[in-house]
């Protein structure tokens, strides 16, 4: 076929393609939402997740509500004959009261107060810091990977809790040094990531295309690279959210963060041990919050991350396919599993 | 046509590339990385491209090509030799003193999935040229990106949509806008239609040839694929292993072959019509393409060739240049001075094929 031949039908193919009308695109957000919304714990997660941010919001709401602020001690209402914690449902208190007689509902909400702001603030300036870190040190690579490779490697290889514990007790413990200290060692992580990704995508055509146009190196890793890293750091980001999270209640357990009378879950924890045979509600109430922030957090970043993989719309359909042979199955009474449709991930012998 | 209305009047050349070297080294060591071998990508390449003509540049993978490409627009720096553009040498200059001849040399890529960041939209993939060279803002640049984007086939609409909402074909398109949008003199097109459907190449070929035409642009026509550099180029040259083994005016190279390596090449290709593919002996050539680390001594074709002989294995033949007749005959005077590029027929061999001669004799096979 010579190329005249081919040009001729190639415009024959144009105006078939002209007449099929617009095709409706859809980007990669739109794409990872539709997935990740027919994704039923992720879902539940993110719920969970914006539950906790509002309750934490409007904190002083539910103080007002109780007539309970959050460091008030009630040393008639919140105490039984014995001088021992009220259960929940007690006179008013509707998780019961603590070891001075204060509400532990409101004090759990203010202590959702910190344990997000921690998470969240640690985790934006460690994006941050890492996204630039790896970023430079992908890109150039040479001797300034080198030199922030290694710098990321010492961090990794720190033994954390114990630097943790050394800073709290040097510095006094306090907000701001539980935040130095978990976006010191969070940076590293999402650092090492955005190294590797910018690597993958340096080699990329339009890469080289944006320098043959003249594009410096800020350009390009900025307007480039830079929105091509933002899904992997958003999915790193939100498993680093409940990870900060248990980071801070850990010290504020061991007296080394938030400091009493500001309510944290950890200080409270660390509280409530000593009364948790005559209070129950006092321990189970702020582990059970602790325990489903960051079980939230986890499912929704590991959710997130399965909605950009192109390949879970395939593993959903397949077991929407699954389901909908099951049904039939059963319909056609139990007479095996070949009475349907084949299934192709079964292999024909049947192991 | 005149034997000697040559290139050598500079006017007329837009590149010339003189003794062009490209090694990359080869790093081994786990901690302390040390230099083992160097990759022999382009071993001393002189060619010139011609005012608002084409060169189309074949060879194998593997051959140099898109390296000669590369240093040719200035992406990576040349080992030795110089680039010579429009009568400045353009040999490793600084990124700052490269930037205004960016608006001079574009690149068309071979992959139109790759070449695209599929995180911004078409207009500001198109619009790209302008931001950089602060050469249009705003409602301008978006007009000049619309004009473009009608210049090359596209539906101006289009402007929002991200590159994953087009074709193979029309995505190519917007790397042509792309490239079009400084007027660069030269475009190189780096195997710009070998990722797209047959029926798809022969528009953006039509495309190409339109554009030159209208902006006086010069090609450096880079394929693996005989046909399409047939229908695009003015001139040709073949590359293998680092250096041209053949080159001269599009007519001259294809109908009289000199050198076995070309022939193969040109037997290898599918034919237009059923009757010359039928009526063609079919050469093929035995083994691989040898390392570029350590290319072999002499011709660098030597082990593959049906010709070769021990002369071929310790002298390297240098390009002479050929008459155009039947007979495999040196033109006197034997210029070596001709360039690749130029009016000339030259090739790198010690025993040139005739017109019609057999390779098959050789250890090749024939196809009915």
């Amino acid at each position: 076929m010579s190329i005249t031949e081919i040009d001729f039908q190639a415009q024959g193919a144009e105006s078939a393609q002209e007449a099929s009308g617009p095709v409706e695109g859809r980007t990669q957000w739109q794409l990872t939402w539709r997935r990740l919304r027919s994704d039923r714990v992720s879902m539940i997660a993110l719920g969970v997740v914006i539950l906790m941010i509002v309750l934490a919001v409007i904190a002083p709401v539910f103080a007002g509500i109780t007539h309970h602020p959050v460091d008030t001690s009630y040393p008639n209402q919140g105490e039984n004959a014995y001088g021992n914690p009220v259960g929940p449902f007690t006179n008013g208190f509707w998780l019961g009261s603590d070891s001075v007689g204060r509400d532990v509902f409101v004090r759990i909400l203010y202590g959702a107060r910190v344990s997000l702001e921690v998470g969240i603030i640690t985790t934006a300036i460690a994006a941050f810091l890492g996204v630039a870190i790896g970023l430079m040190a992908g890109y150039f690579g040479g001797i300034i990977d080198t030199v922030l490779g290694r710098l990321t490697d010492a961090v990794l290889a720190f033994p954390y809790v114990i630097l943790a514990l050394a800073l709290a007790e040097a510095f006094g413990p306090s907000l701001t040094i539980i935040l130095i200290v978990i976006t010191f060692f969070s940076w590293a992580g999402i650092a090492r990531i955005v190294r590797g990704q910018t690597l993958a995508i340096k080699e990329r055509e339009y890469i080289e295309a944006a320098r043959s146009i003249g594009a410096g190196p800020f350009r390009i890793m900025f307007v480039d690279i830079l929105p091509n890293l933002l899904a992997p750091v958003l999915v790193v980001a939100t498993l680093y959210i409940p990870n900060a999270i248990v980071f801070e209640s850990t010290l504020s357990f061991l007296g080394l963060g938030i400091q009493p009378p500001t309510p944290s879950w950890g200080n409270m924890l660390a509280d409530a041990e000593n009364f948790y045979q005559v209070a129950w509600w006092y321990l189970l109430f702020p582990a059970l919050f602790l325990l489903i922030t960051t079980l939230a957090f986890n499912l929704l970043g590991d959710g997130i991350r399965d909605a950009m993989d192109p390949r879970t719309e395939r593993l959903i359909a397949a077991r929407r396919m699954r389901g909908l042979r099951a049904k039939r199955r059963k319909a056609a009474g139990g007479s095996g599993p070949d009475s349907s449709l084949p299934d192709p991930v079964r292999a024909p012998d049947g192991s | 046509m005149g034997a000697d209305d040559n290139v050598s009047s500079d006017d007329n050349v837009l590149v010339r590339v003189e003794n062009l070297v490209k090694h990359f080294p080869v790093k081994a060591g786990g901690f302390v990385k040390h230099t083992v071998g160097h990759v022999h990508a382009v071993d001393d390449v002189s060619l010139v491209i011609e005012r608002g003509k084409t060169l189309g540049l074949v060879g194998e993978t593997g051959s140099g090509k898109s390296t000669l490409a590369r240093c040719v627009a200035g992406l990576i720096p040349v080992t030795s030799g110089t680039v010579n553009f429009n009568g400045r040498d353009i040999t490793n200059l600084s990124r700052g003193a490269m930037r205004p001849l960016r608006r001079e040399v574009q690149m068309i890529f071979q992959d139109p999935y790759s070449s695209l960041n599929p995180r911004r939209r078409v207009g500001a993939i198109i619009g790209d040229p302008f931001t950089v060279h602060k050469t249009a803002t705003g409602a301008e640049r978006k007009r000049q990106v619309q004009d473009l984007m009608e210049r090359v086939g596209l539906n101006p609409e289009h402007y929002n949509r991200f590159p994953a909402e087009f074709s193979g074909g029309q995505r190519q398109r917007i790397g042509v806008a792309r490239a079009l949008a400084l007027r660069p003199k030269l475009i190189i097109c780096d195997e710009p239609v070998s990722a797209l459907d047959v029926s798809i190449q022969a528009q953006v070929l039509n495309l190409l040839a339109d554009l030159q035409q209208e902006y006086g642009l010069s090609y450096l026509f880079i394929a693996h694929d005989l046909e399409v550099v047939r229908h695009v180029s003015d001139k040709v040259a073949v590359m293998y292993l680092g250096r041209i083994g053949e080159a001269g005016p599009k007519e001259s190279l294809y109908e009289h072959p000199r050198h076995p390596y070309s022939v193969a090449l040109l037997s290898a290709a599918s034919a237009a019509d059923p009757d010359t593919a039928a009526a063609r002996q079919r050469v093929i050539l035995t083994g691989d393409v040898p390392s570029p680390i350590d290319p072999p001594a002499g011709c660098r074709f030597h082990p593959r060739c049906p010709k070769a002989q021990d002369l071929c294995a310790t002298e390297e033949p240098a390009l002479v240049r050929y008459k155009q007749s039947a007979a495999a005959e040196v033109a006197s005077p034997a210029a070596a001075a001709e360039t690749v590029g130029g009016e000339a027929h030259l090739a790198a061999c010690h025993f040139p094929v005739a017109d019609g001669e057999s390779l098959a004799a050789a250890g090749t096979k024939e196809l009915a």
